[in-house]
């Protein structure tokens, strides 16, 4: 089955994002595809690459990384959520005349058209929220 | 067409507070663009969102309720509100913006867009779509 997934909470703050990241490691176990996971709301923080938890602690973001490169899973930040967020790629940064981008590898901001996508060519969306 | 689908677009929350409101309506806004089959559901606190004299200057915060009434423009027509939650909360259809759209199949005719059910009923709308996206 082919699975979307959105997130909207933040990480460290909330569990969701937490049990995202679980139910797509045991859905892609499962022999199923996951080909998108969509942040929105707080769930755009997970993508900043300048998070730095205790070592004892998972790093939330270090995990979603992993595993889009393990797996090929589209990471996709809302870029309307993350500028008022804070959250910005190289592009996005030079644009806004910031001095300084935070996306991590793996992540990239795109419009909610992206949602909205991953709703019609998807089986089934999940979402991870409140 | 078989690549259209049944979009539910659930609003929960009170409209300020927390910012989910005003970017779940963000979305319904860039979705209409998919041209997909899209309604609303306002339950719970959510119902506030559609009270009409809203007045937000006191917070600080822009007051995008009169978005809810060009909603008609982007073909979003159906917004159906819980009526138990209306009444927890002791307000009424009165209570509640008039949102109106124009009916393309019936000479432009103008008509309400929401539309107040009750639970049960609005169950049955949950349980006829292709997508849910809560807010």
């Amino acid at each position: 089955m082919k699975i979307g997934v959105l997130v909207s909470e933040g990480p460290y703050t909330h569990e969701a994002v937490d049990s995202a990241y679980n139910f797509v490691t045991a859905a892609i176990a499962a022999g199923h595809e996951v080909p998108r996971v969509f942040f929105y709301h707080d769930g755009v923080n997970v993508a900043t690459r300048l998070s730095v938890p205790p070592q004892d602690e998972r790093n939330i973001q270090e995990n979603w990384t992993r595993l889009a490169k393990e797996h090929g899973v589209d990471l996709v930040v809302c870029i309307a959520a993350a500028q008022r967020r804070g959250l910005l790629d190289k592009n996005e940064a030079e644009r806004q005349g910031k001095d300084a981008d935070n996306i991590a590898e793996g992540f990239r901001i795109s419009g909610l058209g992206q949602l909205i996508e991953m709703g019609i060519q998807t089986d089934r969306l999940v979402t991870f929220g409140d | 067409m078989s690549d259209v689908k049944k979009f539910l677009y659930v609003n929960r929350k009170a409209p300020y507070g927390t910012i989910y409101a005003l970017e779940s309506l963000e979305v319904v806004l860039i979705g209409a663009a998919f041209e997909q089959d899209v309604s609303l559901a306002f339950l719970d606190d959510g119902v506030f969102q559609l009270t009409k004299s809203q007045e937000t200057d006191g917070i600080g915060v822009k007051n995008f309720s009169p978005t809810f009434r060009a909603l008609g423009d982007y073909d979003v027509t159906k917004l159906y509100v819980e009526r138990e939650s209306l009444e927890e909360r002791g307000l009424s259809e009165d209570d509640l913006q008039e949102i109106m759209y124009e009916d393309e199949d019936d000479d432009w005719a103008e008509k309400p867009s929401i539309r107040v059910i009750s639970r049960a009923e609005m169950a049955d709308v949950m349980a006829d779509q292709d997508v849910i996206l809560s807010f």
